[in-house]
């Protein structure tokens, strides 16, 4: 049932979507902290995609090729800033916190690009949808 | 019976094709973002005329089958695309939505013709 299968494929792509929004929403809300050392401060997060296209992947836990698959996060490899705040609790003994790598305009910009990626996959699945409901009625012809 | 053995003719092949293709199409939409993938779409007409057996048969021992011919597998082929992205994906996500949105029409249209071959055989069956 190859109509059916769209529904599986295009929410695959709209739980990815999800998570990379999930994402860039956590990555907004931590843009402000600081920590210690650059090791503890935030990083920002962003989800690695892969096409589900292999037959061997359907053992593990694909039920259907052909959907989109996170296979983990990463941290952004931008390295945080060090700013001289002696007033700060978390500062290190000469004064220095690490703020978080997160840019903003990169955030603003993932976020988009999942709301409409996202988008894309409602649009599929009303057309796949309706193609469905019309079939069904090929009854009533 | 045969009446309805043939009465939908290359319509109910068609019908399934495509319905194939809508999710190999699908599949490129969803995989819009997903790094180093790449688009891939049917060749609906020349599956088709695999599907139906095609006009070149084998009525002969003598006779040599094309290696390509026979079933020809799924006939799924890559798009050449537009433009690649940096990170491998072929994907052009306006190109996809057009083609999803012919196929969809597309769908219909068969839909169509079947519906008219019912109504045929309703008639028929009706004997009015």
């Amino acid at each position: 049932m190859s109509i059916s299968n769209i529904f599986g494929i295009a929410a695959s792509a709209m739980n990815a979507q999800m998570v990379r929004m999930n994402s860039t929403a956590s990555n907004m809300a931590n843009a402000g902290t600081v920590g210690s050392s650059a090791e503890e401060a935030y990083k920002a997060k962003r989800p690695v995609f892969q096409a589900l296209l292999q037959e061997h992947q359907l053992d593990q836990g694909a039920q259907f090729l052909g959907g989109v698959k996170i296979i983990g996060m990463v941290d952004d490899a931008e390295p945080n800033k060090r700013m001289h705040d002696p007033g700060n609790p978390v500062a290190d003994k000469d004064g220095f916190v690490f703020s978080s790598n997160v840019n903003e305009v990169t955030e603003m910009v993932e976020m988009m690009g999942a709301a409409r990626s996202y988008q894309n996959n409602v649009e599929v699945v009303n057309t796949a949808r309706e193609l469905m409901m019309r079939t069904l009625d090929i009854t009533k012809a | 019976m045969k009446i309805f053995d043939t009465a939908f003719g290359l319509h109910e092949k068609a019908l399934n094709l495509r319905a194939q293709r809508m999710e190999v199409l699908s599949q490129n939409i969803a995989n819009a973002d997903t790094p180093g993938f790449k688009a891939r779409d049917i060749d609906f007409k020349n599956v088709l005329n695999n599907v139906q057996g095609s006009s070149m048969r084998a009525t002969h021992a003598g006779h040599v089958r094309h290696a390509g011919s026979a079933g020809a597998g799924s006939g799924l082929l890559y798009t050449v695309p537009f433009s690649t992205a940096v990170d491998g994906n072929t994907v052009d996500i306006s190109v996809e939505h057009a083609k999803y949105g012919k196929a969809a029409a597309e769908y219909q249209a068969t839909l169509r013709f079947i519906e008219g071959n019912i109504a045929g055989v309703r008639k028929a069956l009706r004997g009015e």
